[in-house]
Order: C-alpha cells, then sequence, then structure tokens
C-alpha cells in the first residue's frame, strides 16, 4: 500500500504559521525566549518556524539552536547499532530564558524526556514548551504533553508516521506509512 | 556504517579508513560537551570499567579516567605496583577476578606487545589497549591523527614525519597505521640503531637527516627516548643525540616553511625538543592532550554501544 499523505503543501504552511501566532501570544517579542530544535528531524521545523517568527515579529534576533539528544537516550546498548550523534548547535544562554523545545513527530515521548535532560545540561530555564508538528496520540510511554500541536493523529504503534520537508526531501508534506512499510 | 567492524580496541591495525572517520565524527560530538558548562553525558551509566595498569601512565591513565567519567561511567583503577601481580599471579587470573565483579570493559597497559591480543583471546569482555610493550598504542595515534585533523581540516595528502627513537616506540607504529590508512604521507627519522630493520616494508619513508626531515614535512611528531625500554646503549650520549635529532628554535626558523610540531609526552625538555619549541604557536602538544580526551570517549562509547550483542 502507498503511503497516505495526511497534510499537503498548503496545510503545512497553515499548520506552521499558525503555530507562530499561537507562540506570538504566548511569547510576545520573543525578548526572553529562544528555540531549541531537537536533532536530527525537529531541527528542520525549529527553523523553519523561527524564520517565520522573525517575519511576523520583525524581530531579526530570536535565538534558534539544534540539540542532539544521542548521549541521553534510554535505548542505548538497547539496540543493534551504535547511535551515532549529530552536532548540537546551541550558542545562547537558556540560564531562566523560556525555551521552547521542537520536535516534528512526539511518539512515546521518549526523545522529548532525552532533550529535556540534554537542555538541562546548558543551564536552568525558566519555563519549558514543547512544540510538535504531528502528535500521535494514545501512543505515550511516558508522562508528557506538548504545549503546541500542529496535527493530532491517531495511529497504531506499527504505523508510521514522515514529516517531509523540502529541504532534504524535496516536498513540504506528512506521511502515513502503515505496517511493514519503509 | 554505524559501528565499528571491531569488537576490541587492541591496534589501529585492525582498523579499517570508515572506523577511524567514525571515531573522529563521534569525538567532534564528544570535543563539544566537554568544552561545556556541563561537561557530562549518561551514556555510559550503567557500565562498569576496569583501568589496569601494568606500565606506568600519567597522561593516557588520567585521559581514560577523565573520558570515562565525563561518559558517567563508574571506574576501577589498578596500577601493577601494589598489587597481586608482584605476588604471581597470572594475567588472565587478574582479569577473571576483575571480571567476576561485573566490569563491562578493560582498559589494559601493560609492558608485553600482544597483552591486548591475548586477553581478548580468553577473556570474555571489552578491551581497550592502551600502550602495549612496543606494540601499539591506538588511542595515540588516534588523537594525534584527530589533532591534525582539527589543525589542517583533513590527514590525507599530509607529509607526517615521526622523529626520534622509532625502536622501542608504540607510538609510531599505531601512527604509522593510522595516519597511512587516513592518506597522509609518513617518514620516519632518527639515527640507525633506533630505527626497526625492516621498516621501510611499512611503506614509510626513511630519513636521518632532522634537517631534510623537517624541510620536507608539515607535521613533525617528536618523539621521547625511551630509556626505560633500552636494555644496551644505541647513542653514546643524549648531549649527542640532542645536537643532532633535537629541535630548537633556531634550527624550526631555519626551515623553509613554518611546520607544526607534536609530542606524545612525556616531553623530556631540552633532549628531543627543547622548551621554546614546545610552548611556541606552531605546538599543538596540549591540544593533542586536550583531544585525547575526546578521541577516547569516542571509543569507549562505539566500544561499549554493542557490550550485549
Amino acid at each position: 500500500m502507498k503511503p497516505r499523505k495526511i497534510v499537503n503543501e498548503q496545510e503545512f504552511q497553515l499548520t506552521i504559521l499558525r503555530l507562530c501566532y499561537q507562540l506570538i501570544e504566548n511569547h510576545d517579542n520573543f525578548n526572553d525566549t529562544v528555540i531549541i530544535g531537537l536533532q536530527p528531524r525537529g531541527s528542520f521545523l525549529a527553523k523553519r518556524i523561527t524564520e517565520e517568527l522573525k517575519k511576523i515579529t520583525g524581530n531579526l534576533n530570536i535565538p534558534c539552536g539544534l540539540l542532539d539528544v544521542t548521549f541521553y537516550r534510554d535505548d542505548f546498548r538497547r539496540r543493534d547499532d551504535v547511535l551515532i550523534p549529530q552536532s548540537t548547535e546551541i550558542d545562547f544562554i537558556i540560564e531562566n530564558k523560556n525555551v521552547i523545545l521542537i520536535d516534528d513527530v512526539l511518539f512515546t515521548g521518549r526523545t522529548i524526556r532525552s532533550g529535556l535532560d540534554a537542555m538541562l545540561d546548558f543551564g536552568r530555564p525558566k519555563l519549558v514548551e514543547l512544540l510538535v508538528f504531528i502528535d500521535r496520540r494514545y501512543s505515550r510511554h511516558l508522562p508528557i504533553q506538548p504545549t503546541y500541536v500542529g496535527k493530532t493523529v491517531d495511529t497504531v504503534t506499527e504505523e508510521r508516521v514522515k514529516v517531509s520537508w523540502k529541504e532534504t526531501d524535496g516536498e513540504d508534506a506528512v506521511y502515513l506509512f502503515t505496517s511493514k512499510e519503509n | 556504517m554505524s559501528q565499528l567492524s571491531v569488537k576490541h580496541l587492541l591496534g589501529i591495525k585492525d582498523l579499517n579508513e570508515q572506523d577511524i572517520q567514525l571515531i573522529f565524527k563521534t569525538a567532534d560530538n564528544f570535543k563539544d560537551v566537554i568544552n561545556r558548562p556541563i561537561k557530562k553525558v549518561p551514556s555510559l551509566r550503567d557500565i562498569t570499567i576496569a583501568n589496569l595498569f601494568f606500565e606506568n601512565s600519567t597522561r593516557t591513565k588520567l585521559s581514560f579516567e577523565l573520558a570515562e567519567k565525563r561518559l558517567s561511567a563508574d571506574t576501577i583503577s589498578f596500577s601493577a605496583s601494589g598489587s597481586s601481580i608482584s605476588k604471581g599471579e597470572t594475567l588472565i587470573d587478574t582479569v577473571n577476578n576483575i571480571l567476576a565483579m561485573k566490569v563491562d570493559m578493560i582498559v589494559m597497559r601493560h609492558p608485553n606487545p600482544g597483552a591486548g591480543v591475548f586477553l581478548s583471546k580468553h577473556i570474555n569482555s571489552i578491551i581497550i589497549n592502551a600502550g602495549d610493550g612496543a606494540h601499539e598504542h591506538p588511542t595515540q595515534a588516534l588523537l594525534d591523527a584527530f589533532s591534525i585533523r582539527e589543525k589542517y581540516g583533513d590527514v590525507a595528502g599530509k607529509k607526517v614525519v615521526i622523529v626520534g627513537d622509532i625502536l622501542h616506540s608504540r607510538v609510531a607504529l599505531s601512527n604509522i597505521f593510522c595516519l597511512q590508512k587516513l592518506g597522509a604521507e609518513v617518514m620516519v627519522c632518527g639515527p640507525t640503531t633506533l630505527m626497526p630493520r625492516y621498516i621501510s616494508s611499512l611503506g614509510v619513508k626513511v630519513e636521518h637527516d632532522l634537517v631534510k626531515a623537517l624541510n620536507w614535512c608539515e607535521v613533525a611528531n617528536m618523539l621521547r627516548i625511551q630509556l626505560e625500554r633500552q636494555d644496551i646503549k644505541y647513542f653514546p650520549s643524549l648531549r649527542e643525540y640532542s645536537m643532532l635529532y633535537g629541535l630548537d628554535k633556531k634550527l624550526l626558523d631555519s626551515l623553509n616553511k613554518p611546520i607544526t610540531i607534536m609530542h606524545p609526552g612525556p616531553i623530556n625538555r631540552g633532549v628531543e625538543i627543547t622548551s621554546d619549541v614546545a610552548d611556541s604557536e606552531h605546538s599543538i602538544i596540549l591540544n593533542q592532550v586536550e583531544n585525547g580526551v575526546a578521541i577516547r570517549m569516542a571509543v569507549l562509547y562505539l566500544l561499549a554501544g554493542r557490550a550485549d550483542k
């Protein structure tokens, strides 16, 4: 079976814009707020959202960092292959800042748990919020809920959701793969 | 490819180029980690590592211990002096007793060449060679090449000369393997008495004139004279050695181009290298030490990741 497209390009753009306006409601001019995208695929969303926010608010100094969580994961030595890290690029202080943690898909919540641990090694933020593009409901292993959600989808464990990005995949869209595909 | 082709790190000879690049890529990330305010990650928190040093070491032992601690591993350390080795216990018995205490990895330095290889055949654990006699010192070679890569962006095509006591040096052998696998040109330079007889069969250039060697190279790795391993006199006096093979500021300034100076430590100032060279802007000796922690973290991380297989 072909993967099903559950978000097309137009919806994709609208969702990103809506998420930006929701962020602006809570963070005003972003003077005390930083954005951190989780590597690898949360970084695309983080960068996209930061660009849009800069256009909308006129504040060109919204800090956007990328955080790699590999060393903080809980499945090290429990997988067949060793996880190879990506780069962490956080060149600002998060102490006493509002942090918006960004990832593309929220599934079991384990990546976010690692992300919270990894982030705390950079300081003690005043507040942490979670923004995800896709929230896969009813599949959480940990008590983690997002603050901002692009789209909620109901899936079974065998299914897979992929957010595709123009930057790497040539298209802005979200696909749902049923079991045994890809 | 996301894992090493080897189960142990016994020598550079067993690694392929992809392995070395994977270690470098992972070490890049760990170098970021050790330069952060909180220099620690929890990756190896359920692992216990035994550091078995049957031979003296300062830098390597501290560097491994620090790398283990930065990865949140539990560590136990052991030195040959003051241990039951002096009561006649064999190496396998010693290690098996330590493993019975539920240790996951062994970092070992041993005066006998091949001690790590021997142990890996009899022991069910991950072994990292921290120097075995005059055989190999793989993490030193990795950190040396990593430091060259950091300085020049790439190791391939670089001309590196290793100067000094090649005969007794495990650093030289590991460096030759590592640099060649990464595509560098390697020359060895030293008195004929300190040159292994068949060294050119490794594909390295051999030069006995230090000035010619230094004019040829971009990087010079100055080795220490390993007096503790020398059973006979290989040269008339240290003073003569240092006149012919010591690097001083005058010689460095007389070269046709600036070169990078490396040293695996410990330095015998005034013998193979003078203080003004060791502390000059051309020297990356302290960068090597810093990179050593990142490289050892990468090696431990990559080998520990497959521990349960």
